[in-house]
């Protein structure tokens, strides 16, 4: 497992603390690596990449680690974005859509529940449609938009992954998690590596990341 | 020759728009009215060396696509300043 690093990632740790959890194994790669060996899975972890100048995701996108990542995904390889890493991923064009502003305009620093809409993604394979997952959010530009043309295609096409019972954010539709068409590239705002611990509030997020790294929820 | 160009970058129309939004709805507490349709968005000033305005622009449009703005959410409009 890969978790990519840019300068001004901050969940690098949280996400390799919850992959370790989970039994897998994981190492940084820096931003500017060209290659990924050795990975059979990526995460692109939150934080103010490039601090978050101009946009979340706009000068992350050209870092040269994000071309072996598309590479990576091309090829059916699981790539998940949380947050930041979310929006890198809309940026770079590997999932639909932009996060805007928050419909408040405050940051959200809070638990939420979130609805699994649907389980073709690599993040949600073990879950079950319907099954409510409480994982905190945080963030600022989490509010997911698209043009009417582009919600249809996620609509027809089964791309809303997860859903938020009471939406925080102004995001359309509710949206907090989508895919893309194969199914093995999900962006999600909430933070699911904050949630596996019931000491920290929430294990939910065992059944993301064990069904993202292919491995048990609970070991 | 030198042209100095701006690059405005804005929501695309139908696009919630909170800032702006949010500036409007405090307008009548300072005293103007009759305002509306505020729209908040970003400008960017830089020089272009380039042969001609035709070439300095479709350069910053170039950039103004890929860098500047989020064409999933957002227009620019490129103009010259002036030029030295």
């Amino acid at each position: 497992m890969g978790v990519v690093v840019f300068p001004g990632s901050n969940c690098e740790y949280d996400a390799v603390i919850a992959v370790e959890a989970l039994g897998a194994t994981a190492t940084f790669v820096w931003h500017t690596a060209t290659k990924l060996d050795g990975v059979d899975a990526i995460i692109l972890p939150g934080g103010f990449a490039h601090g978050d100048y101009l946009r979340p995701g706009a000068i992350a996108r050209f870092s040269p680690v994000m071309a072996a990542v598309a590479d990576f995904a091309a090829a059916g390889g699981p790539v998940l974005g949380i947050c930041n890493g979310f929006q890198v991923l809309t940026e770079a064009s590997l999932l639909p859509g932009a996060l805007q502003k928050n419909r408040g305009l405050t940051f959200l620093c809070q638990p939420t529940t979130l609805v699994v809409s649907s389980t073709r993604s690599v993040l949600t394979r073990e879950a079950q449609v319907g099954q409510e997952l409480s994982i905190p959010i945080n963030h600022f530009s989490g509010s997911f938009t698209c043009d009417d043309d582009t919600y249809a295609s996620l609509v027809e096409n089964d791309q809303i992954v997860l859903r938020y019972r009471e939406n925080p954010n102004g995001s359309r539709d509710d949206i907090a998690a989508v895919c893309n068409l194969d199914g093995n590239v999900v962006g999600l705002m909430p933070h699911p590596e904050r949630a596996i611990s019931a000491l920290l509030g929430s294990e939910d997020g065992r059944v993301l990341l064990g069904g993202f790294l292919g491995r048990p929820a609970f070991a | 020759m030198i042209f100095s160009v701006l690059v405005e970058v804005s929501l695309r129309p139908g696009i919630a728009d909170p800032e702006g939004a949010t500036i409007e709805r405090a307008l009548p507490a300072l005293g103007f009215t009759g305002i509306s349709s505020v729209r908040a968005g970003k400008a960017f000033r830089f020089d272009v060396d380039s042969g001609s305005e035709a070439e300095a622009v479709s350069t910053a449009q170039q950039l103004a696509e890929r860098l500047l703005s989020n064409p999933v959410i957002e227009q620019c409009v490129v103009r010259v300043e002036s030029s030295r």
